[in-house]
C-alpha cells in the first residue's frame, strides 16, 4: 500500500512539475515578446509610485485634500459631463434592451422552430457583442463625427448581443405549460409570446437591464477616450496634459458614481426579483 | 390554428367571463404602474435624445457612410502588414497572460486578508472590501491611461493595466473562495498533530487552489479581450494598429483586425475552457 501511496503522490508530482515548467516558459515567452524583463520591471515600477504620489498633490504642492475647493476646482463642468455620461448609459442600454428584448425570442429554442432564423439571430448577437464597444466607438466617431451620439450607438450595439444572449437563455428556461395553452387556443406567434412567455420572463429582464445599465455606466465612462462623448474626454485630456489632480478629482467623481449606482441597481433588482417569487 | 377547445371557448365566453372576472377585468393599479413606468423610461429616452443633441440628419448621414464603409470593408485584406499585425497580437496575449498572473500574485495576500475567516476585525474586512471594489470600479483603460503617463508608452503599461484592473477582481473572488472552504479538513489536519502552517497547506490550499486556478484561467480569457483594445491610448498589442488603421480609413485592414481578433478570442475561449474543466472536473460558472 505504502509504494502504490508513493507512485500516486510522484505521479500528481510529476503533473504539477509539469505544469509548473509550462507556465514557467510562458511567462518567459510572454516577457520577451512584450519586452518586459524583471530588470525593467524594478526600474520603472517606482515611477507608478511617484506618479501615484503626484496625483494626490495640488499644482502648489500641497496635498489635495488641504484645499478641496482647488482640487474640485471643475465640479460644475464635471459634474455636466457625468450627467451626459450618465444619459449615455440610459440610451445605450434603453435601447439595446429594446433591440436585445425583440431578438431574444428569436434566438430562443423554444419559441422559434426555424432553424435558419434562430441561427441568424444567435450569429448576429455574438457578433454585437464579442467586438469590444471601444472599437465600434472607434469606427462611429469617424462615421458619425465627434459626440455622445457614437458612443450610444457603441453601447447599444453591445447591449443588444449581451442582453439577447441574456434574455434568450432566459426565455429558454421559461415553464411552457402557458404556451402549449395559448397554442391551443389558437394564439399567433407574437400572441403566444405577449400572453405566455413575457409575464414569466419580464422581472428577470428588467433586473438583467439594469445590471446591463451599472456595467454601461462604466463604459460610457471611457467613451470619451475616442471622441465619443462625456467623462472620458475631460479624464484623457488632464491624464495628456499632466493636470495631476484634476486627473484624481476626476477618477474619485467617476469611482462615486459608479458605487451610487451600483447600490441602487442593486436594490432595485433585489425588489424585482422579490416581486417576482 | 383553431382546435376545438378555442370554438368550445368562445362559444362559453359569457360563462367564462362570469366565472373568471379578474382575469377578464384586472385590477387597474398594477396597469397603471406599468404604463407610467414605460411611459417613463420612454419620456426619459427622449429627453436624453433632446439633450445629447441627436438629429435625423446626423443619424442619416452616418448611416450612409457607414454602409460606405462596410462596403469598403469586403474583403478583408492585411494591406502586406501581416507580420506586423500577428507580432501585436503576441504581445496582447503575452499583456493578458503576464498581467493576470502579477494581479493573481498580487492579490493572494489581498484575497486572505479580506476573507472573513481569516481576518475576523470586521472594521478591517470592511476597510480591504471597499478598496478592493474601489480598484474594481476604475475600467481597464482609465488604468491604460494612467500607466500609461507613468511609466510611458509600450506593453509593460498595459501589462500593468490589466494587472491594476484584475486586483480587485481576484481579491475579491479569493477571499469568496477562502470563505466558502469547509472548516472540516483544517479540524482534521489540526486533530492530528498539524500545525498552523500544515493547516493552510493541507486543509485550505487543496480546497481553494483549483478555484482560483480556474478563476485566473477565466480571467486570462476575458483579459485577451481587453488587452485587445487598451492599445487604442497606446499601451500596446493590436489595438493600436486597429485604431491607426482606423483612423486613416483603411477599411479592409480594419475589418481584417477585427476577424483576427474574432478569432483568437474564440481559440483562447476554447482552450481555456477546456483546461478549466480538466483542472476543476465540472462546468464552473463564470464569475460575473
Amino acid at each position: 500500500m505504502m509504494r502504490a501511496y508513493a507512485q500516486a503522490v510522484s505521479a500528481r508530482r510529476a503533473r504539477v512539475m509539469l505544469g509548473a515548467a509550462i507556465l514557467l516558459v510562458l511567462i518567459a515567452m510572454s516577457a520577451r515578446t512584450s519586452e518586459v524583463d524583471l530588470a525593467v520591471f524594478f526600474a520603472r515600477i517606482g515611477s507608478v509610485g511617484d506618479y501615484f504620489d503626484r496625483l494626490l498633490r495640488l499644482d502648489n504642492g500641497q496635498r489635495v485634500w488641504t484645499d478641496l475647493g482647488e482640487w474640485f476646482w471643475g465640479l460644475g463642468r464635471w459634474s455636466r459631463l457625468l450627467f451626459d455620461t450618465l444619459l449615455i448609459a440610459y440610451l445605450g442600454t434603453f435601447l439595446g434592451a429594446i433591440g436585445g428584448f425583440c431578438l431574444c425570442f428569436v434566438a430562443a429554442e423554444n419559441l422559434t422552430k426555424s432553424r435558419g432564423l434562430r441561427f441568424a439571430a444567435r450569429r448576429f448577437l455574438e457578433a454585437c457583442r464579442t467586438v469590444p464597444e471601444i472599437v465600434f466607438a472607434l469606427i462611429f466617431v469617424v462615421a458619425f463625427g465627434l459626440g455622445a451620439l457614437p458612443g450610444v450607438l457603441a453601447i447599444m450595439i453591445h447591449t443588444v448581443g449581451a442582453m439577447g444572449k441574456l434574455f434568450a437563455e432566459v426565455v429558454e428556461n421559461i415553464d411552457m405549460n402557458p404556451v402549449e395553452g395559448a397554442t391551443a387556443a389558437g394564439a399567433s406567434w407574437t400572441q403566444t409570446v405577449r400572453f405566455a412567455a413575457l409575464p414569466q420572463v419580464l422581472p428577470n429582464f428588467a433586473s438583467y437591464a439594469l445590471l446591463r445599465f451599472e456595467i454601461n455606466v462604466r463604459g460610457a465612462a471611457v467613451m470619451g477616450f475616442v471622441g465619443a462623448g462625456g467623462i472620458g474626454q475631460d479624464l484623457v485630456e488632464s491624464i495628456r496634459k499632466f493636470h495631476y489632480a484634476d486627473v484624481s478629482a476626476i477618477l474619485l467623481i467617476i469611482i462615486a458614481t459608479v458605487m451610487v449606482i451600483d447600490l441602487l441597481t442593486e436594490r432595485l433588482r433585489h425588489r424585482l426579483i422579490g416581486a417576482a417569487r | 390554428m383553431t382546435g376545438p377547445l378555442r370554438h368550445s371557448a368562445l362559444a362559453d365566453r359569457g360563462g367564462l367571463e362570469r366565472r373568471h372576472p379578474r382575469i377578464f377585468r384586472p385590477p387597474p393599479g398594477p396597469r397603471v404602474a406599468t404604463v407610467a413606468l414605460i411611459v417613463g423610461a420612454v419620456g426619459l429616452a427622449i429627453c436624453a435624445m433632446w439633450w445629447l443633441e441627436f438629429s435625423f440628419d446626423r443619424i442619416g448621414s452616418g448611416l450612409v457612410q457607414l454602409g460606405y464603409f462596410l462596403q469598403l470593408m469586403v474583403p478583408p485584406s492585411h494591406g502586406g502588414k501581416l507580420s506586423h499585425y500577428l507580432g501585436a497580437l503576441a504581445e496582447t496575449l503575452a499583456i493578458a497572460f503576464l498581467g493576470t498572473l502579477l494581479a493573481a500574485v498580487l492579490a493572494l495576500p489581498a484575497g486572505v486578508l479580506a476573507a472573513k475567516n481569516v481576518v475576523a476585525n470586521r472594521i478591517l474586512h470592511f476597510f480591504i472590501r471597499r478598496s478592493l471594489d474601489t480598484v474594481r470600479g476604475v475600467d481597464t483603460l482609465i488604468w491604460a491611461l494612467i500607466f500609461v503617463s507613468a511609466v510611458g508608452l509600450g506593453p509593460f503599461a498595459g501589462m500593468l493595466a490589466i494587472a491594476a484592473a484584475d486586483f480587485g477582481a481576484f481579491g475579491k473572488l479569493f477571499s469568496e473562495a477562502i470563505e466558502n472552504s469547509d472548516r472540516k479538513p483544517i479540524e482534521g489536519v489540526v486533530a492530528s498533530g498539524g500545525g498552523e502552517l500544515h493547516a493552510v497547506r493541507f486543509g485550505v490550499l487543496p480546497q481553494v487552489f483549483p478555484v482560483m486556478l480556474s478563476q485566473v484561467l477565466y480571467y486570462i480569457e476575458s483579459n485577451t479581450r481587453s488587452a485587445t483594445i487598451i492599445g487604442i491610448v497606446g499601451a500596446g498589442g493590436i489595438g493600436l494598429h486597429l485604431a491607426e488603421e482606423i483612423r486613416t480609413l483603411e477599411w479592409d485592414r480594419v475589418a481584417f483586425l477585427v476577424l483576427m481578433i474574432l478569432v483568437t478570442v474564440a481559440v483562447i475561449d476554447f482552450i481555456s475552457a477546456r483546461l478549466r474543466f480538466a483542472i476543476i472536473g465540472r462546468r464552473v460558472a463564470a464569475p460575473a
